[in-house]
Order: structure tokens, then sequence, then C-alpha cells
């Protein structure tokens, strides 16, 4: 009885594996297909134009909203904190490193994950459930190459792009609470940044690492869309879990490529 | 037809605010505008204590800019930090007698390289070293200091 119960546990366990690593391989296997059909996009660019207007445009205002407010809020916190040591004119020095290094790639990752590629998930799951997919197979028409690979290259191109905007906004609302409202010497918020932020090892490391968020959180939507289970209760778990698992990735990616980039583990 | 144009006119707009944001990160946020290349000389000084210096740490003159740091090493021949800096070649009349100080801005700020000019009708020139310098005081020995001299004032009394 017990052996029984042993083994149908370990029977169990054994199947979950296998279920993970075949949804692992087929995530992977998608990714190959996808960017085997890249080349098929750059031949029809309007398809490439509106996924970034879907996936790009209309997230920006979302993103340029948080991104002053964030900006705002971070300047309001370090400056009494800062004041305390009399060190308020390293605002805005403290201000642009953790935006552009942090803030900026991941919380406009998490709005973009959470903004667009729920949506893009909900589309393509919807698409599969009322059988466009198989639609377009019928007529011979690659859905792969058609509908996940615009939509894929849209949220590469995309989320640098919203990352930078996020930044810019950020620095501009610290700029606005610091400096307007606050009072801090406008000349030394800017010189000092100016010193202190490196464009190489700050700047560019934030739009490497939105670059990699967004080939992420895309991946993970388009693979859950297109992998959800036909039903409407398929295509809401579908949508759900994009959302938890892009956030999670990029948060845990975040750790992995900022201890790659600044620290030596 | 009119609508995908709407559309493409927004994704240009788009494209440019990406682009028109990279610029002010590049030229307004970081250093990008002020990285020292082709137009700069070089000139050494050496101290016995550089302090918090650092490569990139800013040259002034009067209090104005007119260089940075660009490497800092150890001489052990003479125990001494070889300081090179490199100066915009606009500010070409710097007396030979000139002496460096290291300053800190503030009390807690970053350190940088003070020059003061002397009187020589000679200039600095590419690869010339400025003789006189001043290192950067360590808050430590100050503090230091103090407390011997407080102690032994002490001691007298």
């Amino acid at each position: 009885m017990v052996i029984n119960t042993l083994q149908y546990m370990i029977h169990a366990f054994l199947h979950v594996l296998a279920d993970a690593f075949q949804r692992l391989g087929r995530s992977h296997i998608f990714l190959f297909h996808t960017i085997i059909g890249f080349p098929s996009v750059l031949i029809r660019p309007l398809l490439l134009t509106k996924q970034i207007y879907m996936v790009g445009v209309l997230s920006l205002v979302i993103i340029i909203v948080s991104g002053m407010f964030v900006g705002g809020v971070l300047a309001l916190q370090l400056y009494y904190e800062l004041l305390k040591f009399g060190a308020e004119n390293s605002l805005g020095v403290l201000n642009a490193i953790s935006l552009v290094r942090e803030l900026g790639p991941v919380v406009a990752g998490l709005l973009y994950s959470g903004r667009a590629c729920s949506a893009l998930s909900a589309e393509i799951g919807l698409m599969k459930a009322t059988e466009q997919l198989s639609g377009m197979e019928m007529m011979a028409i690659d859905p792969i190459k058609r509908v996940i690979a615009p939509r894929f290259m849209a949220g590469i191109i995309s989320m640098p792009v919203l990352a930078i905007t996020f930044s810019t906004l950020g620095i501009i609302g610290g700029h606005l609470i610091g400096v307007d409202l606050l009072g801090i010497d406008e000349g030394a918020f800017w010189s000092q940044m100016q010193v202190k932020v490196n464009f190489y090892s700050d700047v560019m490391n934030g739009v490497v690492k939105s670059l990699v968020f967004g080939f992420v959180a895309t991946w993970i939507a388009l693979y859950q869309g297109y992998d959800a289970v036909p039903t409407s209760e398929g295509v809401s778990r579908a949508t759900t879990k994009t959302v938890v698992y892009a956030s999670l990735a990029i948060l845990a990616l975040d750790f992995v490529l900022t201890a790659l980039m600044y620290g030596e583990i | 037809m009119h609508k995908s144009k709407l559309m493409e006119v927004w994704v240009g707009i788009f494209a440019f605010i990406g682009i028109a944001g990279l610029v002010f990160l590049a030229y307004e946020v970081s250093s990008l505008s002020h990285t020292t290349g082709e137009n700069t000389y070089s000139v050494t000084a050496k101290f016995t204590n550089v302090g918090g210096l650092k490569a990139r740490s800013p040259v002034t003159i009067s209090g104005v800019k007119i260089g940075e740091v660009t490497s800092i090493a150890y001489d052990q021949e003479i125990y001494e930090a070889v300081v090179i800096m490199a100066i915009e070649n606009k500010y070409n009349k710097i007396p030979e007698d000139t002496s460096a100080s290291i300053f800190t801005a503030g009390l807690l700020g970053e350190q940088y390289i003070g020059l003061d000019p002397g009187g020589s009708e000679d200039y600095l020139a590419d690869e010339s070293e400025i003789d006189i310098t001043q290192s950067a005081i360590v808050l430590e020995k100050v503090i230091g200091e103090f407390l011997f001299s407080q102690t032994a004032d002490e001691g007298e009394d």
C-alpha cells in the first residue's frame, strides 16, 4: 500500500517535470520559428508599423505619466534624507543614476508587461480560440510569420524607447520637484549629474537591460497566447500567466544583469 | 489609407521621442559632451597623497573647469602619486610655476584639482610638469592632529 502510494507520487512528480520541460522546449522551438520569420516581416513593414503603434505608442501615455511621478517622488524622498547630511546638491546625481540604471528599464518593463504584453497574449489567445490561426494555416499563411513575428519585433523595438522615455521624464520630474519646488541650485543639479553619470556604463547598460526585458516579456506574452487553451477560461489564464511570468522574469533578470554589469559576485 | 497614415505618423513621433530621449541622456545627463579628446594637452603633477581623487575628476582654475584628470598612478621610485590631467587647448596660457592643490567641494563633496597661477612668463606645454603641489587634506589626519594638540595643551596646564 505504502509502496503503491510512493510509486504514484514519483510517477506524478515525473509527469509534472516532463510537462514543465515540454513547455520549456515548446517555447524555445516557438522562439526559433519566430526568429526565422523575422525576414518576412521586413517585406511587409506596415505590419510592423501597426504593431509598434499598438505596443509602443499606446503605452507612451502611461510611461510618461508614471515616469514623471516616479522621478518626482524620488527627488522628494532623497531631498529630505540628503538634507540631513547637507548633501542635497547630490540629488540630481542620485536621481539620474537610479533612474537610468534601474528604475527606467525595470518600471517601464513592468508597465510594459502590464499594458502591452497582457493585450498581446489575450489577442493571440482569442485568435486561437476563434480558430483564426488555423484558418490562416488553411490558406497556407504561416501565422507565426504573419501574426507572431511582427509583434515580437515591435516589442523588442518599443521597449528601449519606452525605457529611455521613462528615464528622461523621470529626470525632468526630479528637476521639477528638486529645483523648481525645493530650491536646489540648478547648476549643481546638472553639473554633478554630468560628472558622475557615465554614458556607456550607466545609460547604455540601462538600454541593454531594457532590450533584454523587451525580448523576454514579449516572448512570454506571445508564447502564452499561442499556447493558450482555446477556451475563454484558457485565454484569461494565459493573460494572467503572462503578466505574472513577465514581471517575475523582469525582476529576476534585472538582478542577474545588474550583477553582471556592475558587481563582481 | 488615411488611418494607416496617421498610425505611421504616430510611430514616427514615437521613434523621434526615443532618439530625443537618448540624446538628452547622452548630452544633458551624462558627460558624453565633454569627454576629453584631441583638443587637450596633458600635464603631470606629483602628489604625496591624492586622497579621494579619481580619473575624470575636474581640474579647475579660479573655480572654472578647464580639464579633467585622465590617470592616477603610484610611482614606487619616488613614493608619490603621479596624476596626469588633460587640459583643454584653449587654456594655453597657464604659467609654468603654477601650483596644483587637491581640494574638496564642500565637506563631503567630490575632490578636484585647483590650479593657482604663478607669475612666470613661460607657459605650460604638452607633457610638462607642475612642480609645486599640495596634497589632499585627509580629514582623519586633521582631526588626529587637532586632538593631539588639544591633549598637549591640557598637559601644559
